[in-house]
């Protein structure tokens, strides 16, 4: 197996712009700091110490969060920027598909530029004569050539990037998250085109936030964390542990929003109560479940003091998968005994929308007595919701709506799913066809 | 370096397709299109003219008709003064490709030089209509020398380019300083005035270290004065090897600055 790609030890160190930098030449030069502050005086590692080898003919993709040095790890190996310390080695020819249209100019024809732009990227004249027409026919631009660039829609113009940089033939392609540039007809022309550069045995690096596109494609990934290689081989395994990170950020995330969402309400509802006791929130709880404003109110009586959510092992959690049993636990204090009262829990989607609202009363359960702190608990065996982020309400009030404590939209938990379905609610379901219908077995 | 310099030749196919480019891009859409190449030194010519024959005649000995004297050092101090200030803010308007594609660096401010060039080339057929409505024609045989001139002043032009598009990067000042120190060098250079007056001649130590001095003169002499042999021609030598010189010296810096160029546009 040949490496087309090696990087050893690879470190990227970038200067960090602080206001101490001289600004201008004329105090670099009083000062007598030119050679000084050329050099770093704070840096920061967007890549440390990485080694990774791409064999020749295998597609290998970069995964990692948003600033873990995926483009940068991508830019070196294009040979863009050097490393600090460590060596890349690359063979072959490398196209990169990093700023698509990046030369451009928006005066000149479309035909002008792809020509300007094929020189750019190392094809001559000639070469590009003979490739012309696949070039337009690619991008679908063939009644526009003629027309200047500035013209173009911006995915026009990414569309005729791509097809220039796609048709250089490189060895090596290099490609930054650019599938995003068409449409769906579009995106599969250049998932076909990926394909074919596979059949013919070239090397394709591929940074991308797809994770579906990793799984289906690659042969190998490799996940950054923070400038560091994190894990690297199998994509399934890879993906997997990447995800695995992912929640634990998101869950650290909605706890901390929730946290502050609970502290911020309780404040403004004691602040208010402070102000003037007759500002009371309407107490009819029907009308309040379809306005979405976060909040909280009621007198207190009955006071909510936790609200957790726990998942399929019992563990507090804030990220669900879809399917999976789910539980919100209520805590409770009563400063004295109450008889007359109603549990309610809400829950709402990113764009309001109510999912499902359920109370004590409306499922016919007769309250008579609730004393000091108490626990309340609204199971679900099935949290059968498509992937989102969602809203809680959580609330206790008369039977007649005058509230105790009501927490609006105030607890936020995440659905995951690995199918990519749409709507809110998922139907328990299956598919059966008659013998004659047939799929592949899955790749 | 020895490399990047042999690479430089490689890259005349790209050169030559971005100076199409930029000559192309400049008059994409004005109604005159590319004769506005013409047109722009023709105007300036005629407002010379007039100011100086009729506003504020120039009567200087030697020097008649003064504004064909003048056009002939004004024409290439134009390309020399544009392709600098343009070269100073070349890779910072060219960010993108430095960025983003496998690109070199020194391509931009090579193409500003050339394409200036190509303006100043497109400017002499007027300074030849001109010459021939004077009824002022240079020596054919001093003629020889315009494309040495020519060729020492692409290579002065280019040294220096490199220089300051390369700074310019690091000191964004650069393109301010720059186009003050130009107009200085103007006036101190002999365009405007001939470099045998005695008021001239008295500081002539000054004007012999201020190598377009030399160029100017070489010019005039080439294309205005008649009367004999190129007499300059010794300068405009030794600053073609001090050009060389430079342009190695320019060449240098640029590529040792070129790494912190991706991060520093």
């Amino acid at each position: 197996m040949t490496p087309a790609i090696e990087l050893t030890n690879v470190s990227k160190m970038y200067r960090k712009y602080s206001g101490k930098r001289f600004a201008t030449l004329k105090s670099a030069l009083l000062q007598r700091s030119i050679l000084r502050d050329l050099q770093p005086s704070e840096t920061f590692p967007a890549l440390a110490d990485v080694s990774f080898t791409v064999t020749k003919g295998s597609t290998y993709g970069v995964i990692g969060r948003n600033g873990s040095g995926k483009s940068t790890a991508l830019k070196l190996v294009a040979g863009i920027t050097k490393p600090t310390s460590g060596t890349v080695r690359v063979q072959g020819r490398i196209s990169a598909l990093i700023e698509l249209g990046a030369g451009f100019h928006p005066e000149i024809s479309g035909r002008e530029n792809v020509f300007i732009n094929g020189i750019m990227l190392g094809l001559s004249k000639r070469e590009i004569q003979n490739r012309f027409d696949e070039i337009v026919d690619f991008a679908e631009l063939r009644e526009f050539i003629e027309a200047p660039v500035k013209t173009y829609s911006s995915g026009m113009y990414m569309r005729l990037g791509f097809a220039v940089a796609i048709h250089v033939d490189p060895d090596v392609l290099l490609v930054d998250e650019v599938l995003a540039v068409g449409d769906e007809g579009f995106t599969h022309k250049c998932l076909d085109k990926f394909a074919e550069f596979r059949r013919r045995n070239k090397t394709i690096l591929l940074v991308t936030h797809s994770l579906n596109l990793v799984e289906r494609f690659c042969d190998e990934a490799l996940w950054l964390d923070a400038g560091r290689a994190m894990d690297h081989g199998d994509p399934k395994r890879v993906i997997g542990s990447y995800l695995t990170k992912v929640e634990e950020g998101e869950e650290q995330l909605l706890a901390s929003t929730t946290a502050k969402a609970v502290i911020g309400a309780g404040n403004d509802a004691q602040a208010a109560r402070h102000a003037d006791p007759t500002t009371e929130r309407p107490a009819d709880p029907t009308s309040n479940m379809f306005e979405a404003t976060e909040g909280r109110w009621g007198s207190r009586e009955v006071e909510i003091t936790n609200v957790t959510f726990f998942d399929k092992d019992e563990q507090p959690s804030f990220v669900f998968h879809s399917g999976e049993p789910m539980a919100i636990r209520v805590k409770l204090r009563a400063s004295q005994p109450v008889h007359d009262f109603v549990f309610g829990v809400g829950l709402f989607n990113a764009e309001g929308v109510c999912c499902y609202g359920t109370n004590t009363y409306l499922e016919e359960m007769n309250p008579q007595h609730l004393d000091g702190d108490a626990e309340a608990t609204f199971a679900i065996d099935s949290l059968d919701l498509v992937e989102g982020t969602y809203k809680v309400d959580v609330a206790i009030h008369k039977r007649d709506g005058f509230p105790y404590d009501y927490h609006r939209l105030l607890y936020t938990f995440r659905v995951k799913s690995r199918v990519r379905d749409v709507g809110i609610y998922r139907p328990r379901h299956r598919w059966s066809f008659s013998p004659n219908v047939t799929f592949k077995a899955p790749s | 370096m020895r490399s990047n310099l042999a690479n430089l030749l490689r890259y005349r196919g790209l050169i030559s397709s971005l100076v199409a480019r930029e000559l192309k891009a400049r008059y994409r859409g004005s109604v005159f299109g590319f004769l506005w190449s013409f047109i722009n030194p023709l105007l300036l010519l005629i407002i010379y003219s007039f100011v100086f024959t009729t506003v504020m005649p120039n009567t200087t000995e030697g020097v008649q008709p003064y504004q064909l004297f003048m056009f002939c050092g004004i024409l290439p101090w134009t390309w020399f003064s544009s392709s600098l200030s343009e070269s100073a803010n070349s890779l910072i308007a060219g960010g993108n490709l430095i960025k983003k594609v496998l690109f070199p660096a020194e391509v931009l401010p090579i193409v500003s030089v050339l394409t200036n060039m190509v303006h100043f080339f497109l400017g002499l057929p007027i300074l030849v209509v001109f010459l021939l409505v004077y009824r002022h024609y240079p020596r054919p045989e001093n003629l020889l020398w315009f494309p040495v001139a020519v060729a020492v002043q692409l290579l002065f032009t280019t040294a220096l380019a490199l220089i300051v598009s390369a700074l310019a990067v690091h000191f964004r000042d650069i393109k301010d300083i720059l186009s003050n120190l130009l107009t200085l060098w103007f006036f101190a250079t002999p365009i405007i005035y001939p470099w045998f007056q005695p008021s001239v001649r008295q500081f002539h130590l000054f004007f012999d270290i201020n190598p377009f001095t030399h160029l100017a003169v070489s010019y005039q002499e080439i294309l205005f004065f008649n009367q004999g042999p190129v007499g300059h021609w010794k300068w405009l030598l030794g600053w073609g090897v001090g050009s060389g010189l430079l342009f190695l010296a320019g060449y240098w810096l640029f590529d040792r600055l070129r790494d912190s160029f991706a991060e520093a546009v």
